[in-house]
């Protein structure tokens, strides 16, 4: 049948040679290759649940008064008609709850698998030159995702958005000299402003998606350009590709990943509850709840306004507010860190060559404990994020947990990066060992009677 | 460190007693307004004067009782946050150590020693459920949390969870304004805005949690931790089950 189509197509566009490249392409075998393929499917399942949302969403801060009766508390209450829209989904729409659920549960996913993804790319040295280029696509990739989270989850306009706005709309303003005028023109005037719900929606669905649906396509164009890295190994060399042609082997893995991805986000939104916005009740400029979370790929630069010292100055006329240094100054250099990363290891190494080979973490102890650095200050400031639940989860005061992440955010990475290293160190000394002295030999036994040692060559 | 130790054990020491019933005292039933403040004087003196002083006057260790009333007492007791095992320890919800005659009798006799504080409030069962949403989240989800599930409310104190707070207990609360919570009096909170808070708390016992599993209502926290364990953690399961390791091959 697909020969069939296949003779059908190149009758028309002469496509065979193509196809029969295409389909012979090999696949790498590992596992961890597979961690990008989710974040793929993750997108086309987010795309489809999100245009399911969008027949029955309305992007308006218009006032109405909810007179349905799926939420007594709230009958008669004055509430926007996006807060209002989101209750008839949940409550009155067929599949509403589930497809909304499973699109929030697909958003926290997407962000897990894309981060998960990198940081097999970067352990292992995959963004090496020629692949530096892809690097800095996908980390592209990260913060478009990030952003599109971050409008969805400021959409329904209950307690939980507004408030995220409203920290949105601080920084924005914390920005020196233009800050006012960045805010009230993304806004649309001061806070909260009844224009804002249009353009996040138009934000969230047509710009960042639009945006995503490009960069994944250049991202898989490189890819497909350059072929995938391989692990060393045997019969895997710098000048080869070795693995599973992309048909049929390949194809099966993958549906079956992409079916476990639907499966897995149908049955969390299915059984687990995520953002109960009817819960948290539409928002009011003048009402916050406690404990208030953003969603957790957020979660960290919440724990930077959380832990940030209060450092507000008055520079030459102009207010320089505390909440510049974790709301603007910090992500620009954790992210411009990871974006220069490939370049500043090509200049810290010398190392300017091709790389087809992935290296394992422990054969590139610099590597590895910057990565373990960035990652534990992420970490740390993610937990942070969360001090308040903590402290009630523990007894402690919130206030003692902030000094402990403060210093902990600052002392955590250095310790955690230099046992990194010492590991590498050591797993690099076990094995030049084990290289000069193979671990298994030939025991032979002469005509004598007695026993000889033979070393067998590694191979 | 120390103090946080500190506040480890106490906290710990805090919550053994409210974990475990308190075995009530036995004592007659009271039958007549006279007796019962005598009773509530045996027990005030066997439970409460170390602390709250002879004549309600307080100690080093405990405010005095003389602003108290029948709505505070009736709170601390009914709530079992009062006696407290450990003088000094922030008060938590436990099951009471007196039975309800008991605490009647305390009250009594408080009452009867000049304390002045609010007489119990009143509370109706035909509260406003909007109106009430609105005042909750207008004054309460502050600290008690959008779900009523507490939350801290900084300097160690802990803003309880409302969720096994009684309408006469949560109007109580309000008048009179426990620990380091507002006192919302007649002035600021009319009668039926109190039966509406009142309902509300109430109903909030039970979550309408139509979306499944709550995860203990810990919000994006609990969430972002399924996403990573369950929701990513599926599809690494699958993906170790069709791919391959690096298992190293035996040599030779």
């Amino acid at each position: 049948m697909i020969r069939r189509l296949v003779l059908a197509l190149d009758d028309r566009l002469g496509a065979v040679p193509f196809l029969r490249h295409a389909l012979r392409k090999a696949f790498p075998d590992h596992w961890s290759f597979m961690l990008g393929e989710v974040a793929l499917y993750c997108f086309l399942f987010i795309l489809a649940s999100g245009t399911y949302l969008t027949f029955f969403f309305h992007p308006s801060a218009h006032h109405v008064v909810y007179d349905g009766t799926s939420v007594p508390s709230l009958h008669g209450r004055t509430m926007s008609d996006a807060y209002a829209s989101v209750l008839r989904i949940s409550f009155e729409t067929r599949a509403g709850l589930l497809i909304r659920q499973a699109h929030h549960w697909c958003a926290l996913v997407f962000a897990a698998a894309i981060i998960v993804h990198m940081s097999r790319v970067f352990f292992t040295g995959a963004f090496r030159k020629p692949r530096d280029l892809n690097w800095t696509v996908g980390l592209t990739l990260l913060l478009l995702v990030m952003g599109d989270g971050f409008t969805g989850y400021s959409l329904p306009d209950d307690q939980l958005s507004g408030a995220g706005l409203r920290i949105a709309d601080s920084i924005a303003l914390a920005i020196p000299v233009v800050g006012s005028w960045v805010a009230y023109l993304f806004f649309g005037g001061g806070f909260p402003s009844p224009e804002i719900t249009n353009r996040l929606y138009a934000i969230h669905i047509l710009f960042i998606p639009l945006a995503l649906g490009a960069l994944i396509a250049l991202h898989l164009a490189i890819l497909w350009r350059q072929k995938h890295t391989q692990f060393p190994g045997r019969g895997k060399r710098e000048d080869n590709v070795t693995g599973s042609p992309l048909w049929p082997t390949y194809t099966v893995k993958s549906l079956a990943l992409m079916a476990a991805t639907f499966g897995g986000l149908l049955l969390l939104g299915g059984l687990v509850e995520i953002n109960p916005v009817w819960l948290y009740g539409p928002y009011d400029p003048w009402t916050i709840a406690s404990p208030a979370q953003p969603d957790w790929y957020v979660g960290w630069l919440d724990g930077a306004l959380r832990v940030a010292p209060p450092w507000a100055m008055h520079l030459f006329g102009h207010t320089i507010s505390a909440l510049l240094w974790p709301g603007i100054v910090l992500p620009l250099f954790f992210f411009g860190a990871l974006y220069a990363w490939p370049w500043v290891e090509r200049f810290v190494t010398r190392d300017r060559a091709y790389h087809e080979l992935l290296q394992l973490p422990w054969q590139n102890p610099l590597r590895t404990s910057f990565g373990v650095a960035a990652l534990t200050f992420a970490g740390m400031l993610l937990l942070a994020g969360s001090d308040d639940i903590q402290a009630r989860l523990w007894h402690v005061s919130v206030q003692q947990l902030a000094w402990f992440y403060r210093v902990g955010v600052l002392v955590f990475p250095p310790v955690a990066a230099a046992i990194a290293w010492r590991i590498c160190v050591e797993l690099q000394s076990r094995h030049a060992y084990e290289e000069d002295h193979p671990a298994r030999v030939v025991l032979k036994r002469g005509g004598e009677g007695g026993f000889e040692e033979e070393p067998v060559p590694t191979p | 460190m120390i103090a946080l130790l500190a506040a480890a054990v106490l906290t710990l020491a805090s919550e053994t007693s409210a974990g475990q019933p308190k075995p009530p005292l036995a004592h007659a039933t009271v039958p007549a307004r006279g007796d019962a403040i005598k009773v509530g004087g045996d027990l005030y003196a066997l439970h409460c004067l170390a602390c709250h002083g002879d004549k309600l006057q307080g100690t080093p260790q405990a405010p005095g009782l003389m602003n108290s009333g029948a709505a505070s007492v009736d709170f601390q007791l009914s709530t079992g946050r009062m006696p407290l095992e450990v003088p000094g320890t922030e008060p938590m919800r436990g099951p009471p150590s007196f039975p309800r005659d008991q605490i009647d009798a305390i009250i009594a006799y408080v009452v009867s020693h000049g304390a002045k504080g609010p007489d119990k409030p009143a509370v109706h069962s035909n509260g406003d459920l909007t109106r009430g949403r609105k005042l909750y989240e207008e004054n309460c989800e502050a600290c008690h949390g959008a779900t009523a599930t507490g939350a801290v409310a900084g300097f160690g104190w802990l803003a309880p969870a409302l969720l096994q707070s009684t309408p006469l207990q949560t109007a109580e609360a309000v008048r009179t304004g426990p620990g380091i919570m507002p006192k919302f009096d007649e002035r600021v909170l009319p009668q039926a805005d109190l039966d509406a808070l009142a309902a509300y708390v109430d109903s909030l016992h039970h979550p309408d949690d139509r979306g499944g599993y709550s995860l203990a209502s810990a919000g994006p926290v609990g969430e972002g931790l399924v996403a990573w364990i369950a929701g990513l953690g599926i599809t690494v399961v699958l993906m170790f089950a069709v791919g391959e390791t690096l298992k190293a091959k035996p040599r030779g």
